[in-house]
């Protein structure tokens, strides 16, 4: 039951021995960053000094701004020829956050996707078939080298095309899929349509679903559905992406892999850290990353640890379900969107007035997205004509960037509530 | 001659109609006619008015998006054919109407169609030289409602 019981069920004092350990020597290698480096210089510190993990809380914090600001390379701690790959964050375009990785890199996200997927029951002898998308996005070349690592026989589906999914389902008689959960919800409609019983005319039992936050609810609903075991997986491309942590068999939090990864929560608010139960900001350091390594990185993800040790025996803790997230990013089809992104692209057409809304909604088991766009009062000139190609237009813009097509409505000057803080635009109406 | 229509831009949802309608009534303009196109989300109210210059500043106050469009407001003979006789003129002249609409004044005898073309003054021209009598905001606004009701 265990892809590496020695590391998995490793006491917790030889645990974070380890963690001290790998911490000093990713504080050394993350000095000849560019961007470590500059930190260190200004806050004077020296990482020779690290003695404990009790210093943890003094080092500096890591955010999606500080990557951005040094993109594309200003974190890297090795020559750009060690780099074998790049991957870059979901959705966002421009200035997308990229990660790189070495070989060795590669060889330890690939040991830990496996080592989730073992855990949940995954053998050898298993079809895998991944239904996420392929390219940049962590989640579709991450799950693909962690089944083939177990030596599963892997099914590079990619994400959408529903009877193919359905088909390729029952032609190679997979066992385990990848999945993103809403699109699991939407997906039953189509096994329902084509008139096959997952249960009966599927050999499928395990679905690992992530990606996208969700609720227990949703877990549960598909379950009964399809009949699968669901895990739930956490990852972000920032800590290499998928295999971060994971579900165990009892399905009772996400073991977060602590010989790979340092992990704190911390009061979003006064930055100080929270002891575990407590609910705030998961923060994560990289142990084993060469090419890039991050230090402190604030996932704006809030959760808690579950204190206390898990029933299967493993040692690294657990974190819960995630309860939503510190800042304004939506996370919609697994493609994570900032509201920033809508009204960059919005203040760009002419024709669009000064304010704008977006709502989010669940319809059958679809995520939708409903933007509301006020018309300048000086491009109206009676035209509907022209009104429906303003439309059109917002709706060609927004979904180059965002990936996803809106519907969007126009609505009159003055009638959308004005923006004061960021949540007011986003109207998240998405319930189970 | 021209007339001024006035069009609101309004979301297609229930009590947009209403909200307009209460506006004119309270500044006691009188609608002569109106149309609505509408797409899914939303919709333009045409209006023809009495007093549009009133109407524009009572409905803007109100906050709703509206301006106006110069239209040509064509007397035509309420009876059979007696639209037919416009139109085909039109037709023949290669005048593309965008938007129209009607309303009978004098029943039996005369009607008003409002035709919106991209060349007005244009249109203007070929139709009163083709003998029809158009009005302006001022005549609209004169047209006694109950004139022809006979008792």
């Amino acid at each position: 039951m265990y892809w590496e019981k020695d590391v998995e069920t490793m006491p917790r004092e030889k645990l974070e021995a380890i963690q001290v350990e790998r911490l000093k020597a990713t504080l050394k290698k993350a000095a000849s960053s560019y961007h470590y480096g500059k930190v260190y210089r200004e806050k004077g510190f020296n990482p020779d000094e690290f003695k404990s993990l009790a210093d943890v809380p003094n080092l500096p914090l890591t955010t999606k701004d500080d990557l951005r600001e040094n993109w594309p390379y200003g974190f890297l701690a090795v020559p750009r020829e060690e780099l074998v790959r790049m991957h870059s964050s979901s959705g966002t375009t421009g200035r997308a956050t990229v990660i790189f990785h070495t070989a060795n890199d590669l060889n330890f996200w690939t040991n830990l996707v496996a080592r989730c997927m073992y855990m949940t029951g995954v053998r050898k002898s298993d079809v895998f078939q991944n239904m996420m998308t392929y390219g940049m996005f962590t989640g579709g070349l991450g799950f693909h080298y962690g089944a083939e690592k177990i030596g599963c026989l892997v099914i590079p589906a990619g994400a959408g095309n529903s009877k193919r999914q359905i088909q390729l389902m029952q032609d190679f008689e997979t066992t385990v899929i990848h999945i993103i959960p809403s699109y699991a919800l939407h997906l039953y409609s189509v096994f329902e349509e084509l008139k096959v019983d997952p249960r009966k005319d599927t050999k499928v039992r395990i679905a690992f679903v992530g990606a996208e936050p969700h609720t227990e609810k949703t877990r549960k609903k598909i379950e009964e559905f399809y009949g699968w075991k669901a895990f739930n997986s956490y990852g972000l491309s920032e800590m290499n992406g998928p295999g971060v942590a994971f579900e165990c068999p009892c399905q009772n939090g996400l073991h977060i892999w602590e010989d790979s990864f340092l992990v704190e929560i911390i009061d979003p608010k006064t930055l100080k850290p929270v002891p575990d139960g407590e609910e705030g900001e998961l923060v994560m350091t990289t142990l084993l990353r060469e090419g890039m390594p991050i230090i402190r990185y604030r996932t704006k993800d809030l959760t808690r640890i579950i204190p206390g040790p898990c029933e299967c025996g493993r040692t690294h803790r657990r974190i819960e379900r995630f309860k939503g997230r510190t800042d304004d990013m939506m996370i919609l089809k697994g493609v994570n969107i900032f509201p920033i992104q809508i009204e960059k692209k919005l203040m760009d057409v002419p024709g669009v007035g000064t304010n704008f809304q977006i709502i989010l909604e669940r319809k059958g088991f679809n995520d939708e997205m409903i933007v509301k766009v006020e018309v300048a009062s000086e491009f109206f000139d009676g035209d509907l004509l022209k009104l429906q190609r303003l439309q059109r237009r917002i709706t060609e813009e927004l979904k180059g960037d965002i990936l996803i097509t809106p519907k969007v409505e126009l609505v009159e000057p003055g009638s959308l509530p004005k923006s004061e803080g960021k949540a007011v635009r986003v109207i998240d109406n998405r319930k189970d | 001659m021209i007339v001024h229509q006035i069009s609101v831009f309004a979301e297609n949802k229930p009590g947009q109609l209403a909200r307009l309608t209460r506006i004119l009534g309270k500044e006691k303009v009188n609608i002569r006619a109106t149309t609505i196109a509408t797409t899914a989300t939303f919709g333009v109210i045409n209006l023809i008015v009495d007093d549009p210059q009133k109407a524009i500043k009572a409905i803007k106050k109100d906050g709703m998006m509206v301006t106006t469009k110069e239209v040509i407001a064509v007397i035509i003979e309420d009876k059979p054919g007696g639209l037919d006789r416009l139109t085909q003129m039109l037709f023949k002249e290669n005048v593309n109407v965008n938007n129209a609409y009607g309303f009978v004044l004098d029943s039996w005898k005369t009607a008003i169609f409002v035709v919106e073309v991209d060349d007005t003054a244009k249109a203007q021209k070929l139709i009163e030289k083709a003998g029809f009598k158009t009005l302006d905001d001022e005549a609209l606004s004169s047209v006694e409602p109950f004139h022809y009701v006979k008792y």
